[in-house]
């Protein structure tokens, strides 16, 4: 139980520290750098159930974020207030998402991946051509945060604890998939779709859930950036966007929870803090890719993982008199 | 009442007749092989029964009740099991999980997105009765691409059995294996009550004859000869089909 206790422990500390970061980081421009991690970490977890468990890699989640976002924003514009604003482009992502899944699920592998590619770039196709709906690549200004129970969430550090509470709400969501019956269906139909059909199991029907439940975090996580930057414009749903998102998942570790928001750290703090001192700054954002793809193919989390084993394992065979290697007690 | 009936079942791909006007009647409870040489159309014929892969034309009927048209899936439901030839199993998972997962292939459970699977004590003692029905229990925490190839098979049948099938396809259960772990294959698919009706595809004629009592001999796709053991061994049509003359 030693491992299950010392969990417990990692668990509370890494609480702790995220919510008194705001008080030992102190300044405004870092604790939204935090916020802005909370929210890529949100839309990583949300991809990552479908391309960690789900075996299905898809480059256009950027769309779903996106339509979030300008669903959100307009309805904003139009005058509606912001819960009714929120639900509304929760169920227009969820819709979407359902049309994105329709279509791309007729299919597995590159042909999944090409179709939403294709769909992620109508998406933006909408977003920068049809200008009397999205005003173009002007973008749309959101004027305001919300401010639940009468706490407004303009300041970083509120927002910040917003976004913190959002994050953590999709983490146990993630973690309840992960274990469940559900989650274990759907890791089924990555590793052997048609074994899966002939057990019983609806394989289409798990798919189009879980592409439901990856469409709806990745729209929260849409409405959190248009919050946190009071505009949505083309960019958000450009190619790039959904490149991103997915490096961030593959970079972390896929099927792994920790992974993603590693991955969704490392790339927002190379564009926001390391791109102050070295211009070239996705230069080196490549190079640590390409690092972690050398070194640690499965990603850094449970690259990082093997190797501290290794490392651990090393050092006491060093230590002790040359004995068997004990069987390990299995993966994390 | 037959339990499991093909009725003029065709398939192709492109212009290659791989099933070709198949009828097959198999009663309840009856131990069914089916031979042929490579590239008979057996597995092709499995994956027709099962519904992998839907037939040109013709029927599959399961006590008499027309499922050619019910996806696959809902057939497991219906209480058809079937295990590969080439192995088909959860690498990244122990062999406990493997047995666990066919068995939530039939419960509502498996749709269920917040229980924790692995507090489901009851679905988690049947996974262990069933492992423990091809003498696997004590290994089930192993995980599956830890194990041997004899141990893979005998997974393959346990997951098979676990879902209580009330027919059952057998697909070259033997292939690979040792002669020892033919044996203990041999003896498990023994233990099978006779209210499971299995249809078995093997090349492997002397443990395959043993557990037959009917024989049905494919070539290229047709039903050349059908009938008991002895009379298709007897058969010219068999020496013919396997020798050559």
């Amino acid at each position: 139980m030693r491992e299950a206790y010392l969990r417990y422990v990692a668990v509370a500390v890494a609480l702790l520290c995220l919510v008194s970061l705001p008080v030992w980081i102190g300044n405004a421009y870092y604790i939204n750098i935090a916020s802005q991690i909370l929210l890529f970490a949100v839309f990583a977890l949300a991809l990552n159930v479908l391309v960690g468990y789900g075996g299905l890699v898809s480059l256009g989640h950027a769309g779903l974020f996106a339509i979030a976002g300008y669903a959100g924003a307009l309805m904003l514009q139009a005058g509606h207030g912001h819960l009714v604003s929120d639900l509304a482009a929760i169920a227009v992502t969820l819709a979407a998402s359902a049309v994105f899944a329709v279509l791309a699920l007729r299919s597995t592998g590159i042909g999944f991946l090409m179709i939403t590619l294709a769909l992620g770039q109508i998406v933006w196709g909408v977003a920068y051509r049809w200008a009397s709906l999205t005003n173009g690549d002007n973008g749309i200004n959101v004027n305001s945060r919300p401010a639940p129970f009468g706490l407004s969430l303009a300041g970083a550090e509120a927002f910040y604890f917003a976004s913190l509470i959002v994050f953590l709400l999709a983490v146990v969501t993630m973690v309840l998939f992960v274990r469940s019956p559900f989650g274990a269906s759907l890791r089924g139909t990555r590793d052997q779709a048609r074994r899966m059909t002939a057990l019983g199991y609806n394989v289409w029907l798990i798919r189009f859930l879980a592409f439901l439940f990856s469409g709806f975090w990745s729209g929260v996580a849409g409405l959190l950036f248009i919050y946190y930057n009071q505009f949505v414009s083309p960019q958000v749903a450009a190619l790039q966007a959904s490149a991103e998102v997915l490096l961030m998942v593959i970079s972390g570790g896929t099927a792994t929870l920790l992974g993603p928001i590693a991955g969704a750290a490392i790339v927002v703090v190379m564009k926001n803090v390391v791109s102050a001192y070295i211009v070239r700054w996705n230069l080196v954002l490549g190079v640590i890719f390409i690092a972690i793809i050398t070194f640690m193919p499965e990603g850094l989390v449970p690259g990082s993982v093997r190797l501290w084993r290794l490392g651990w394992g090393a050092l006491r065979t060093r230590a002790s008199v040359p004995s068997l290697r004990v069987q390990g007690d299995g993966a994390p | 009442m037959t339990a499991l009936a093909v009725k003029g079942l065709c398939k192709s791909f492109g212009g290659l007749r791989v099933t070709a006007e198949v009828n097959l009647a198999v009663e309840p409870g009856e131990r069914r092989l089916i031979i042929g040489p490579n590239g008979a159309g057996k597995t092709t014929l499995f994956n027709l029964i099962t519904g992998e892969i839907a037939p040109d034309s013709g029927s599959v009927l399961l006590f008499d009740r027309d499922i050619t048209r019910v996806p696959c899936h809902r057939r497991a439901h219906l209480g058809m099991a079937r295990t590969y030839q080439i192995i088909t199993l959860f690498p990244r998972d122990t062999i406990l999980r493997n047995a666990l997962l066919a068995l939530l292939g039939l419960s509502g459970l498996r749709w269920d997105p917040l229980r924790d699977l692995d507090q489901e004590r009851e679905l988690v003692e049947r996974a262990g009765a069933a492992l423990a029905r091809v003498g696997l229990d004590h290994i089930g925490h192993r995980l599956l691409s830890e194990t041997s190839y004899g141990e893979r098979r005998r997974v393959e049948i346990a997951m098979a059995l676990a879902q209580a099938p009330k027919v059952l396809l057998l697909d070259e259960p033997f292939a690979g294996l040792s002669i020892d772990e033919r044996g203990d294959v041999q003896r498990l698919l023994q233990t099978i009550p006779r209210d499971v009706t299995i249809v078995m595809i093997e090349h492997n004629m002397d443990v395959a004859l043993d557990f037959a009592e009917r024989i049905t001999l494919l070539h290229f796709g047709e039903v050349v000869v059908e009938g008991t053991r002895a009379e298709v061994v007897a058969d010219p049509r068999t020496r013919e089909v396997y020798l050559g003359h």
